[in-house]
């Protein structure tokens, strides 16, 4: 066992600890709760320090026997892929935890759901055997099941409901995949690090298209891309604030992690083959995500159309990464950009949610027109969503910028038309982001007061010590990004290398 | 170009962005508590700025003319694969000249906003914001390579955007400054797609790398780039197609009006065509695109000049046309480069100082904008009628003041430009030099002249002294600037080794000499104009409904309503289109798959009868379909 393992288990302990002991307190369990989130956190740091990221290869690894018979292994390590989004994960679950310092409705059961949720998404981005990575991905939309039908408001048992059978199904079609990669390896097995050394159906293009198919769909379901997304914005309306921070900040990754994990380094044939069809469907959905964004009252169902538009930049530089016309170096960056986004948009939808979440405990309300003028009376709520509004349209300094430039850049510069064209086009996004954020910004923070302005107190302390921190991160990211750059390249140089055979 | 690393107090300009950057974060960080001495500080970082700007200038010019450019490498920005971006700063004569623009009429500004804005509870944040906009505006004119200078270009954005939107209790504000962003966005879409051309191209993205491999490229491509990278300058500098948003812009606070929308920020995309003058030079045909939205622009800002009621907005419709002034020189190429920036210091100058007398004005006038309300100020202001009076001489290029050296410079190189459209450039500058009169007489006159309509609770007095300093600064400038910079074409050599030494043509379209006398009769002609109309009649109070011509200038020549009919409401409708689609067919579809699937279990619930022996037949079978799977598979 390594030190992996417990980064892993121990918000799972503390689940556990917070059931043994049931007279605590809501208090003490928050804290409790905070103090797991920072204890790993505190291990995810000095795992990232100790983790020799020039050479690009996997680091903390474990392998267990789990189930020989399919030999699918409890196989776990790091990389310069997943260390950033375990990283994130683990940032995003404290600033959540911290959050809820101001729950007031079942707060065992809640921060119990919590810490199980980390432990699955921490496990889902170091596994390196699908049938574990399958568990994870499943029990991730068990967990939120419960958050968004327990702790939601609104019509939040129906669109629980929706966001569950949709996922699900997903997931079914994902593991039909992942199934379709198990039989084609030869011997058969579950484990990724064996798939992605020889990859399966090398010799049969049509098994192989269909299973990538298979794994898309899945994949896609869960990011989500056009037109497959339609469960997100109920799912974020109606979730508590911080479920929809996990949801969009972590969960959504898995998505699009599993493209650069799974579907590239598996299939390197089939998606240098179906690249344009990711780039396709990265474009539609940027476009198509910002312009519907575009057109909302609600705050919440706003953002989460951002996703898909961010969502979409992921999918449209994992496409680009495929061709194989393209230049090696901007292939690279793409994928680089990928990954950074991921981060990026933990970071910042993540205090976008929270923001929201802030609002609507004041206000009872996300419909955009009933505030305005907010900035006079919460200056900081309104420097904070600012802040978070700028980094979500790009705004160079921040790291949203630092990830959509590498995107579009790696896009334009691997040199094919096509690409070009669709990163010309997808780059039109980036003016509807900025009049939609701006019209958020409009609408709520300035002009004339609205009738639900009055109830907006300006952010507590518990609050800003949550959302803070991620924004800083933004900042941080955006100005001297190396640290992080230099983790995620050698594994993305990795990733292309890997599509190029 | 060949550039070695900065030496001495050079080495010490990455302060230049760094002070006003803390003193922004101070400000914004320490909220209230800094509200006693937040404008001190705020001041005191762009006059730090101005002294390091001055002496790094001072030892450059102790070095030989070739040997003036300097670059500090700061830290390793991005370096993923082949892709390496340092922030690192350029030193030369080119951005100097900024750096001292930037900081010198930056701290005029400063110090006479600690006066217009003594009644803000906001001051505080104010000068923050001020302050952000600075250190934004010199990373733009000091990066030395475009990535950085994306960075700077969108720093003045957010800072042009925040303080646009300063008053954000009124809705107009606030609009306008969406509007300024957004328009903005359209030109940093061109920018940024350059920039990743210019990767994709050459690999590399410093202004070095950029200038030293285009020459291999080919001729559609770096056309291509030059074009993308003026759609970049309209945006910022507010020229066609993208002018609409500065004239709405003067909902700010008027010292932002003067030092943003005036005298520098609208000046980046000049600054950006020049410092990319290697990539222009290669393409005729983008220069020429360049030429013609510099010439179409100043008519246009000219016009619109014309028919303002509001001093600011007749202020702003006269920097469009004046930057217009300044990209069509930069469209002549390397002749017309040191002209445009010599153009833009003059500028920066006198309108800046033209800025600040308006907001004097308005400041005694319980900020009345509507010059129909003024009139016979020049008693109760002379301080601000004098130094305003000055402006007016240098933008108008009567000799010697200011606007007269560079901005006739520009008329002479147009016409000498050659061919037909030498001829017609030169004629549109012309013509503007003349409209520019008259509309500038006009706001002398209705503001200064003529009987006073003031309302009933106007009672203007001159502005105090800390608001007079700069005004009176701004003014020597607009007089001496322009000589100070022409005698002997000591400017031109200085810009020299950046952007090329300009050749000694033999060949003028029309002698220098005549063609200043013929600009000047038609500067005097518009100016006499705008007598007849405004000097010897009185002015009436309200509008008169006026001509066609008249209406279109007043409604921005419909900028707005051709955006509108072009792009918003189509834009709009791609909206509807998409979120209708949305719902009705992504969605819709989704929810009758799954009302089928509800109902049809209904159906299949009968199955669940409750009877164990019924679950273990299903169960049976279902297991002997997976065992045979598994066996399949095996085998």
């Amino acid at each position: 066992m390594t030190v992996l393992s417990l980064v892993i288990f121990l918000p799972l302990a503390a689940a556990l600890g917070l059931l043994a002991f049931p007279r605590l307190r809501d208090r003490t369990v928050i804290w409790a709760w905070i103090g797991a989130c920072v204890a790993d956190l505190a291990l995810v740091v000095g795992m990232w320090l100790g983790y020799d990221g020039a050479g690009g290869g996997v680091g903390y690894e474990a392998n267990l026997r789990w189930i020989p018979s399919v030999r699918a292994g409890y196989h776990i390590g790091v990389d310069g892929l997943s260390l950033p989004l375990i990283a994130m994960t683990a940032v995003l679950f404290l600033a959540c935890a911290v959050f809820s310092l101001r729950q007031a409705r079942r707060v065992r059961a809640f921060a119990v759901l919590f810490l199980f949720l980390q432990t699955v998404c921490l496990g889902l981005f170091a596994a390196l055997d699908l049938l574990l990575f399958f568990v994870f991905f499943d029990l991730s939309i068990v967990g939120m099941y419960f958050v968004i039908a327990g702790w939601g408001h609104g019509d939040n048992v129906r669109s629980a409901l929706k966001f569950f059978l949709y996922t699900f199904l997903g997931a079914l079609v994902l593991l039909l995949g992942f199934i379709g990669l198990y039989l084609g390896a030869d011997p058969h097995t579950f484990d990724m690090t064996e798939l992605t050394r020889t990859p399966p159906l090398a010799g049969s293009p049509g098994p192989a298209a269909l299973v990538l198919l298979a794994v898309g769909i899945g994949l896609a379901i869960k990011t989500p891309t056009v037109p497959v997304h339609t469960w997100l914005p109920p799912a974020h309306t109606d979730a508590p604030a911080a479920g929809s921070a996990i949801l969009a900040g972590v969960m959504l990754k898995m998505g699009t992690y599993g493209f650069v994990r799974i579907a590239m380094p598996m299939l390197p044939d089939a998606w240098r083959r179906y690249a344009w069809a990711a780039i396709v469907v990265g474009v539609v959905s940027v476009l198509y995500g910002a312009l519907v964004a575009l057109a909302q009252d609600n705050l919440k169902r706003l953002i989460a159309y951002t996703s898909v538009n961010h969502m979409g930049y992921v999918v449209l530089a994992v496409g680009a990464a495929g061709l194989a016309a393209g230049d090696m170096d901007a292939r690279r960056l793409a994928t680089t950009g990928a990954v950074t986004q991921m981060v990026s948009h933990g970071l910042i939808t993540g205090a976008l949610f929270l923001l929201s979440g802030v609002l609507y405990d004041r206000g009872h309300s996300y419909e955009m027109g009933r505030y305005g003028g907010i900035a006079r009376g919460a200056p900081l709520f309104a420097a904070l969503t600012a802040v978070a509004a700028f980094a979500s349209l790009g705004l160079p300094g921040l790291s949203g910028f630092i990830a959509e430039f590498q995107i579009f850049t790696g896009s334009i510069g691997s040199g094919t038309g096509a690409a070009a064209a669709g990163a010309a086009l997808a780059i039109l996004g980036i003016i509807i982001t900025a009049a939609l954020f701006l019209r958020v910004l409009h609408r709520t923070l300035l002009g004339p007061p609205g009738s639900r302005t009055a109830q907006v107190t300006d952010i507590h302390r518990s609050e800003l010590a949550a959302i803070a921190p991620l924004l800083a991160l933004s900042l941080i990211i955006g100005i001297a990004p190396r640290f992080l750059l230099d983790v995620i390249e050698p594994a993305s140089a990795a990733v292309v290398s890997l599509v190029a055979r | 170009m060949h550039a070695t690393q900065a030496e001495g107090v050079q080495s010490l300009v990455w302060l230049l962005i760094a002070l006003p950057l803390a003193s922004a974060a101070v400000l914004l960080v320490g909220g209230r508590r800094t509200d006693k001495w937040g404008h001190l500080l705020g001041c005191a970082t762009p006059l730090a700025g101005f002294g390091i700007g001055v002496a790094a200038f001072v030892q450059m010019l102790g070095y030989p003319a070739e040997e003036r450019a300097r670059t500090l490498h700061l830290y390793e920005w991005i370096a993923v694969g082949g892709f390496n971006v340092d922030v690192g700063l350029l030193l030369d004569p080119l951005s100097v000249s900024f750096v001292l623009l930037i900081t010198g009429v930056g701290s005029l500004i400063h110090i006479y906003s600690i006066g217009y804005m003594s009644h803000d509870t906001d001051r505080r944040r104010f000068f923050a914001y001020l302050n952000l906009f600075i250190a934004a505006m010199l990373l733009l004119v000091l990066a030395d390579n475009y990535l950085a200078l994306y960075v700077g270009w969108e720093g003045v954005g957010l800072a042009s955007y925040l303080l646009i939107g300063f008053w954000q209790f009124k809705p107009s504000a606030a609009v306008a400054a969406k509007k300024a962003f957004v328009v903005n966005r359209v030109g940093d879409f061109g920018l940024s797609v350059a920039i990743m051309v210019m990767f994709g191209a050459f690999g590399v993205v410093s202004f070095t790398g950029v200038f030293g491999a285009v020459e291999g490229a080919s001729k559609g491509l770096v056309t291509a780039v030059g074009l993308l990278l003026l759609l970049g300058a309209c945006g910022k500098s507010a020229q066609l197609p993208l002018q609409t948003w500065l004239l709405d812009a003067m909902e700010g606070p008027t010292p932002v009006s003067a030092l943003i929308h005036a005298a520098t920020m609208v000046t980046a995309g000049v600054y950006l065509i020049v410092r990319s003058g290697p990539i222009f030079d290669l393409s005729p045909d983008a220069r020429l695109v360049v030429a013609i939205v510099g010439a179409a622009t100043l008519l246009v800002g000219a016009i619109i000049g014309c028919a303002k009621d509001d001093i600011k907005k007749g202020l702003a419709g006269s920097t469009m046309s004046q930057i217009g002034y300044m990209i069509l020189a930069a469209g002549l190429g390397p002749v017309g480069y040191a002209f445009a920036i010599m153009h833009l210091l003059t500028h920066g100058f006198f309108k800046a100082g033209l800025f600040l007398g308006a907001g004097s004005v308005m400041h005694a006038m319980n900020d009345e904008v509507d010059m129909r309300r003024y009139g016979g100020l020049y008693r109760v202001m002379p301080w601000t009628f004098v130094t305003f009076g000055f402006g007016y001489l240098a933008i108008i290029g009567i000799p010697p003041f200011s606007g007269f050296f560079s901005k006739d410079k520009i008329i002479e190189t147009a016409f000498n430009k050659g061919g037909t459209s030498g001829w017609i450039l030169g004629a549109c500058a012309l013509l503007g030099a003349g409209i520019t009169a008259y509309y500038m007489t006009r706001m002398v006159l209705m503001t200064f002249f003529g009987e006073r309509r003031w309302s009933d609770d106007a009672h203007p007095h001159e502005s105090p002294p800390v608001m007079v300093g700069p005004m009176v600064l701004l003014a020597l400038g607009s007089i001496f600037a322009g000589l100070l910079l022409t005698l002997g074409g000591r400017f031109q050599d200085f810009l020299a080794p950046v952007v090329g030494e300009s050749p000694e043509h033999g060949v003028h379209a029309i002698s220098p000499v005549v063609l200043t006398l013929i600009t000047l009769l038609v500067v005097i002609g518009g100016g006499i104009a705008a007598y007849v109309q405004y000097g010897r009649r009185t002015v009436p109070v309200v509008a008169p409904a006026g001509s066609f011509a008249t209406v279109a200038a007043r409604k921005d020549l419909y900028g707005d309503a051709i955006n509108e009919s072009l792009i918003m409401r189509p834009g709009q409708w791609l909206t509807r289109l998409t979120v209708f689609f949305d719902s009705r067919g992504v969605d819709g579809l989704v929810n009758t798959v799954a009302a089928t699937i509800g109902g049809t279990s209904g159906r299949v619930r009968r199955l669940q009868t409750g009877f164990v022996r019924s679950y273990a037949l299903s169960m049976f079978f279902g297991a002997a379909l997976v065992i045979g799977a598994l066996l399949l598979v095996r085998l």
